[in-house]
């Protein structure tokens, strides 16, 4: 019997489920409470019109994505180096091939984004390519191509999909403000008011609940990306790396950045990434005590 | 990766399949007969050393275990630019099932500490009287084969027509990796 050197981590599972269950729960909750309060006609429009959105979002990750960081695609004569690294990553994790871009930006970045594995995209920047040697750069990518293998930008946007609902019935909401004036409720509020704070608290709550999801799937991908390359020391020193070059880059480069990750209600581009978006990131110490950890089970003699 | 898999952001490393590997003596006699490409003798297998003690230990013993054979040359470990080892182990040419045996070793010995997942393909190299070369290479997390063949006195340029010939002969003999965009171009593979 073949021994395996992969221990699972109970409690991160544990925690990203029970994340998941409040989300799922908050969603069914605020589509009950819709149902309840508002006229029954509007129900199902709401219910369509947000799944829609829902649904638009995570199909156009890729293009959306991409273009928000001004990247494009390279073929591999552009890029051999990376197209060949890529690929002996997919061989050893057994997964397709994704496409491969490069955003020109001195931001040591990296994103993977994508609909599904079979069409993905993982894109580095021209700052990361400068900044990391070949292994850092492999430990970096076999992160990105965890979050593929992953489907993790499936599994935000799904989770998102209350946030979404709800940011578009706040803005419904202050329409209805305007025009539908003071039309009551037999006692009490008028309903806009009750849809109104209803939909900014689910809101605040599913914002707070996937920035702890989108924790969890950064060090589930720091996990398999380690046991991908068996090496998880060369993470470790990429993520040192970019958090420390962090602080010395230019202001208008942040401010860029942050502007486009404003961009999606969901954090459709998930990265390896800086130490201003820890929010959405757990901290470095985190993230190496995991590697070390790892990296401990990996070297054990038996 | 099943749903739970997916909802829980848990990829195991995937394990390797070996025993494909037995398949290779049938398949060379196929080469031999058919396109005149004869086995060099030569056969390496091509992991990702993992980090730490124990990976060396294991890799010291595989070692010790091949050059235990009075009659073979000693094995040789290298490492390519993408850091992945390569081992080459020697062997009488006329002896592919031999060969095969001791690549089997190798695997069977990483696999046993652990490392399985981290064997990415396997070679065994084969040539003909006008010196073309071609090899045969076994992905071992696809359980596929496919050819590799670099144009002679060429800087990196795929024969790709006798790749089509190797591949068209081995039809049906092995499992040929049917998607193009995994025949890994492995340039540099010892014994090539």
């Amino acid at each position: 019997m073949a021994r395996s050197r992969f221990v699972g981590d109970k409690g991160l599972t544990a925690r990203m489920t029970l994340v998941m269950f409040l989300l799922g729960g908050l969603f069914v909750g605020l589509i009950a409470i819709l149902i309840a309060i508002l006229p029954p006609t509007w129900a199902p429009f709401i219910g369509v019109i947000g799944l829609g959105l829902v649904w638009f979002q995570w199909y156009q990750s890729d293009t959306v994505a991409m273009k928000a960081m001004g990247a494009r695609e390279v073929s591999r004569e552009q890029a051999p180096e990376l197209h060949d690294m890529i690929e002996r990553l997919c061989a050893l994790a057994d997964m397709p091939k994704p496409r491969v871009g490069i955003a020109d930006t001195d931001l040591p970045n990296a994103f993977a984004t994508g609909r599904s594995p079979n069409r993905s995209v993982v894109v580095v920047t021209t700052g990361i390519l400068r900044r990391l040697d070949a292994e850092e750069l492999e430990g970096v990518l076999a992160h990105e191509l965890s979050h593929v293998a992953h489907r993790d930008v499936l599994v935000m946007t799904v989770a998102s999909s209350a946030g979404i609902i709800a940011a578009m019935l706040s803005r419904g909401a202050q329409w209805g403000a305007i025009f539908g004036g003071g039309r009551r409720e037999s006692n009490g509020a008028p309903t806009w008011v009750v849809v109104l704070v209803i939909s900014l608290v689910t809101y605040v709550v599913s914002f707070l609940l996937l920035k702890l999801l989108s924790r969890y799937r950064e060090l589930s991908a720091d996990r398999a990306g380690a046991y991908l390359t068996m090496k998880p020391h060369a993470l470790a020193s990429a993520l040192q790396k970019i958090t420390g070059e962090m602080n010395q880059i230019p202001d208008r480069d942040l401010r860029a950045s942050q502007a486009m990750n404003a961009f999606f209600i969901a954090p459709a581009v998930r990265g390896v990434s800086l130490r201003t978006l820890t929010s959405t990131h757990p901290t470095l110490e985190q993230r190496l005590e995991q590697l070390a950890r790892i990296q401990a089970e990996l070297g054990r003699p038996t | 990766m099943g749903l739970w898999d997916v909802i829980t952001g848990r990829s195991r490393p995937k394990p390797a399949k070996l025993d494909m590997l037995f398949a290779v003596p049938t398949a060379a006699i196929t080469l031999e007969t058919t396109l005149g490409l004869r086995p060099t003798g030569s056969g390496s297998v091509c992991y990702r050393a993992a980090a730490g003690a124990a990976f060396q230990q294991t890799q010291d013993e595989v070692v010790a275990l091949l050059d235990a054979d009075p009659g073979a040359p000693p094995v040789q470990v290298t490492r390519d630019e993408f850091g992945f080892t390569w081992l080459l182990n020697q062997h009488d040419p006329a002896d592919v099932s031999g060969l095969c045996t001791d690549l089997h070793a190798v695997n069977t010995a990483l696999e046993s500490q652990g490392f399985g997942p981290g064997l990415l393909c396997s070679l065994v190299p084969f040539v003909d009287d006008t010196g073309r070369r071609v090899g045969l290479v076994y992905l071992y997390k696809q359980a596929t084969f496919y050819p590799f063949a670099p144009r002679p006195g060429a800087d990196r340029v795929r024969d790709n027509m006798l790749e089509i010939q190797v591949r068209d002969a081995l039809t049906g003999e092995l499992p040929i990796e049917q998607d193009l965009g995994r025949w890994l171009a492995v340039w540099g593979a010892p014994g090539l």
